[in-house]
Parts: structure tokens; sequence; C-alpha cells
């Protein structure tokens, strides 16, 4: 188990160095930053002040190891635009939207384990068919879109909820169910297999011979087995709903990490972007390292190494 | 697993099988509208008439004789920039999907094939691929490089091969030890023979499912990297553009969002659809 969990371990830090590098290569994809910073009316006397005030006149190499550093302790250098340092400014943000995801996971698992579970035990009828075409619907709305379409209709029509901004608890829930609507399909198709899987095995034909109820069956030995990969893949999809939660918090206004990064991104303030790519990276990694120790709780096949 | 019941069967395959026409029918219609629309709708996608901005479509009151789909702000034909929006979505999925398929199961198969060292190089790709946020990373490159098409099928093309990466590498995998395989391997075929013309074939159809799921993957993330502004450039119909310039006015006249968010909908439907037959074809050939 320990071993497992060091070997994990490695790994996610030659992960999160492999994405420094990418993350840093990006930023210098637009040619020269001093260009950019500068702006287009600055003169030539003021990009070379910037170039050194940035230390953009060093070596690549030098940037970058400075950068790698620095970044080892949590210093991610200053913002060109807010006037703040950058490790200030996202642990400002980070709370807002690990609670959007928070919401965003806890609504999905509300919805998609019961239909799962439905689809799993009726498998094969209308309503099983029902719930994959539910699934596909989901797949197949833009996630953009359909935030446009909750403002106007929980919004403007109905005038319940707050159409964008980060105030109050309520300006999460639209965000939230947006991004629960992104993890709904999969996690639903995923407790319906394993669902399946589970109730097709010897240990439940051995407690149906028992003469279990059916209701013990479903949840008490079905579902256990079952709920493995839905564990597993639930932390996953979380990195995966922080990641793509930029165009979420986008759309509403919501000041979370990922609306940073959009604006970082159109004032090229390049230490911002590193920094959010960075951050949103080793969260993912981290969440996978979690969902790997807690497979191995769950599973015991799977705790060695 | 057990084999499935005999008299459920026939509705599953009687749903799949159709839900996959319906889904080939959505597909080949907006193919087709990508296609040849622009000479069945009388205007042009690009002529603005400002006299004439933001006319609801056929069903709704107050509709322009000839404007089927009604008119946006700036007065354009909504029915001409959908299809040839339709084309712009078609070919940044198609082009996406060629180049992350070529990326992925080059990765895919390499690793299958020949495990050891190989495959904890193409494992690691993978893992770093995964925990990189396609969103920000793709918006990063488009910010900081300009917006553009080619630009949008580079990144994402370059950012969407895991889940072909993923799929090659397992079914290499279970085929690399078959009979066959080794026949031909016995026989004096050499490496890229084996891969190209053995492995490559019998592995190609469970590639054709994630084809269709990444091609709807990557017309989603055009959309909204578009929606974002930060994908095709105007004045250019992309329907993620066209549902970030009609946001504007959503509260007032809510088609001007429904009609493109609709037409992506269902595209994206349609190949979900296509995907999802394919798969259940595969999967009643695996358990015969």
């Amino acid at each position: 188990m320990l071993l497992l969990i060091a070997r994990r371990l490695g790994l996610g830090l030659l992960v999160a160095l492999t994405v420094m590098t990418l993350a840093f290569m990006l930023t210098r994809l637009s040619g020269d930053l001093a260009i950019s910073i500068a702006g287009p009316s600055a003169t030539q006397a003021d990009v070379e002040i910037i170039r050194k005030a940035y230390g953009l006149d060093r070596p690549l190499y030098v940037q970058f190891f400075s950068w790698v550093g620095r970044a080892m302790v949590g210093d991610f250098g200053q913002s060109y635009f807010f006037k703040d340092s950058v490790s200030n400014l996202i642990a400002k943000r980070l709370p807002i939207t690990l609670t959007l995801g928070l919401v965003g996971l806890s609504l999905a698992l509300i919805i998609s384990i019961p239909l799962g579970i439905l689809a799993a035990v009726r498998e094969n009828t209308w309503l099983d068919r029902g719930v994959t075409m539910f699934t596909m619907v989901g797949q197949a709305i833009p996630s953009f879109w359909l935030a446009l379409i909750l403002m106007i209709v929980l919004g403007l029509n109905l005038g319940i909820l707050p159409i964008s901004g980060t105030g109050t608890w309520q300006h999460f829930v639209m965000p939230g169910i947006v991004l629960a609507f992104t993890a709904i399909p999969a996690l639903t198709r995923l407790t319906r297999s394993g669902m399946i899987e589970a109730m097709a095995s010897d240990y439940i034909r051995t407690a149906r011979a028992k003469g279990l109820s059916r209701a013990r069956i479903i949840f008490k030995h079905a579902l256990r087995n079952a709920a493995i990969p839905v564990v597993s893949i639930a932390a996953v999809q979380l990195g995966f709903m922080l990641g793509g939660s930029i165009v979420i918090e986008t759309v509403f206004a919501l000041h979370g990490v990922g609306y940073l990064g959009w604006e970082s991104i159109a004032k090229n303030d390049f230490p911002v972007v590193q920094a959010v790519v960075l951050v949103l990276a080793a969260i993912y990694i981290g969440l996978t390292l979690l969902s790997d120790i807690l497979n191995a709780l769950l599973d015991p096949r799977l705790r060695t190494g | 697993m057990s084999e499935p019941i005999a008299i459920h069967a026939p509705l599953t395959s009687r749903v799949g099988v159709a839900g996959f026409t319906v889904g080939i029918v959505i597909v080949g219609i907006i193919a087709v509208a990508a296609i040849i629309g622009n000479q069945l709708v009388p205007h042009d996608p690009f002529t603005q008439d400002l006299g004439n901005r933001l006319k609801p479509p056929f069903w709704m009151e107050g509709t322009q004789a000839g404007h089927l789909f009604g008119t946006d702000q700036l007065g354009r034909d909504y029915l001409a920039r959908l299809v040839y929006g339709a084309r712009i979505s078609l070919l940044i999925g198609i082009m996406t999907v060629i180049t992350s398929g070529l990326i992925g199961i080059t990765l895919g198969v390499l690793g299958g094939f020949f495990g050891g060292r190989i495959d904890d190089a193409v494992l690691f790709a993978i893992t770093t691929r995964l925990s990189i946020p396609v969103v920000l990373v793709a918006l990063a490159v488009v910010g900081l490089m300009g917006s553009g098409l080619g630009l949008v099928v580079a990144t994402l093309g370059l950012l969407l091969w895991d889940r072909f990466a993923v799929v090659a590498r397992a079914t290499t995998m279970q085929i690399r030890s078959l009979d066959y395989v080794n026949a031909a391997r016995c026989a004096g075929a050499s490496t890229p023979h084996l891969l190209i013309k053995e492995i490559l074939p019998n592995i190609a159809s469970h590639l054709a499912v994630v084809a269709t799921l990444e091609m709807a993957l990557a017309i989603l993330l055009e959309a909204a990297l578009s929606f974002l502004g930060l994908g095709v450039p105007p004045p250019l119909p992309s329907w993620g553009l066209m549902i970030a310039e009609g946001k504007d006015y959503m509260f007032f006249s809510a088609w001007v969002i429904m009609v493109p968010g609709v037409a992506l909908f269902i595209l994206v439907l349609g190949i979900n659809l296509v995907g999802d037959g394919l798969r259940n074809l595969l999967g009643s050939e695996r358990s015969r």
C-alpha cells in the first residue's frame, strides 16, 4: 500500500514537472513577451525597460529554472496586470472554483447514481433506453449554451436566481447546475454498466440463493462493488470539471481561477497564465492520486503496488 | 457476463439500429447542407443589411419574407450563416480527428505493440496530457498566437489524442500475440508490415468509435472557444461565435441564441448516435 502511494506520488511529481515545462513553453509561443506587455504605443526604450524589469533579458533556461525554483515554494512572481502577487490572486480565487466544483460534483452524483442504478436494475426496458437517451442528450448540449438558457429561464423569466456575479450562495446555483450537467452523462453510464456487471456476478447469485431481499442485494452487495469505478472516476471528473469550469465561470462572471485564467490570457499576463495552468494540473494530479488510494481502500485486490 | 435474455434482445437491437439510422440521417443532412447549402440559400452570409436587423424567424410574428431563420444584429441572413457555420463545425471536427488520430494511434499502437520502456513512455505521455486543462491551454494558445481556423485545428488536434492512444494501446495489446499476428511474424513480415497490415485493420473499428466521440468533442470545444472570442475570428459564422454575438440580444429575442445552439446540439447528438450505434454493433459482434 505504501509502495503504491510512493510510486504514484513519484509519477505525479514527474508529470507536474513536465506540465511546468509545457506551461513555460506555452507562454513563450507569442514571440517577444516584452513587446506584448508594453503594448502597441510603447517606444523601443520602454520595451527595453520592461525587458529588464521582468527579467526577460536573461537566457530562456535561466528564466525557466528561476521560475521552477520559485514555483516549488509557492512563489509565482508578480502579476503584470493586477499589481498583486500571483500566489495571492490564486489563493483568493481558488475557493470560488473549488466551491463550484464541489457543488457541481455533488449535484452530478445525486442525479447520476440513482439514474444509473435504476437503468441497471431495469436493464433493456424502455426505462433503461430512456436513461441512455438522456445521457446522449446531456452529452450533446453545449455547456455555455445551457448556461445562457438557464439565465433566460431562471434569471429573467422566473427571476429566482441572479444572472451573473460572485456575491452570494445563489450565484453558485446556476453555474453548479451547468457544471453538474457536464459530468452527469459519464457518471450515469458508469454507474449503470458497473451495476449491470455486479448484478450478473456470482456473489449476487449467492445472495439471491440465500433469499436476501432485492433491495438488500442491490444496495448492500451490488452497489458497493459498482461504486469502485464511480468513486475513482468521480475524483478524476472533479479535476476535469475544475479545468472545464473556465467556460462556465466566464459566462456567469464568477470570479474563480478559471475566470482569472481567461482574464490574464486576454491581458497577456503570462505569469498568471502559467500559474493557473500549473495549479489546475496539480489539482488534477492530486485528485487522481487520491482516487487511486480510495480505490485501493475499497478494493483490496488493488493494494499491491 | 451472462448472455442477454432472448426476449429483451430484440428491443435493444431495434432501438440501437434506430438510433444509428437517425444519427446517420442527421449527420448526412447537415453535411449536405454544409456542402451545397450556400447554393440553396438565396443570401450571402456576410452581406449586412442594417435596415433589417434582428428580424425573427418564420415561426414568429414580424418575420421578414425571404429570411427563413431571420437576420442577426447586422441584418445578415441567419440561415445563410447557419449553413456556413455547419461547414466550419464539420471541417474543424474532421481535421481535428485526423490530427489527433494520427498522434494518438501512433503512440497507442507503438506502446501496445512493443511494451516495456516504450509503453512506459506512452503511458507517461497520456498521463501528462490528461492533467493538462484542455480549454485553458487551448484558449492560451489562441490568445497568444492569434485566432484562426488552422490554429484552432492544430491546437485541438494536439490536445485531444488521449482517448485514441488509450484505446489503440489497449486493443493492440489484446491482439499482438494472437495467432494471425504470430503467423505473419513467423512468415518473416517486417515490424512496419505487422503494425500497418495486421494490427491497424483489426483495431480500426474500435478507433472509429473513438473518432466519433472526439469529433463531437472537438466541435463542442471549437464552439466554446469561439464563444469566448478566442476561436474562429469574425466575421466567419462559427456557431459558437453566432451564440456569442447573439448573447447581448438574448433577453429580448431568445431565438438568436436558440437557432445556432439547437443546430450545434443536433449535430453533436447525431455524431454521438452514430458512435453509440457503432459501439453496439461491435458489442454484438464480440458476443457472437
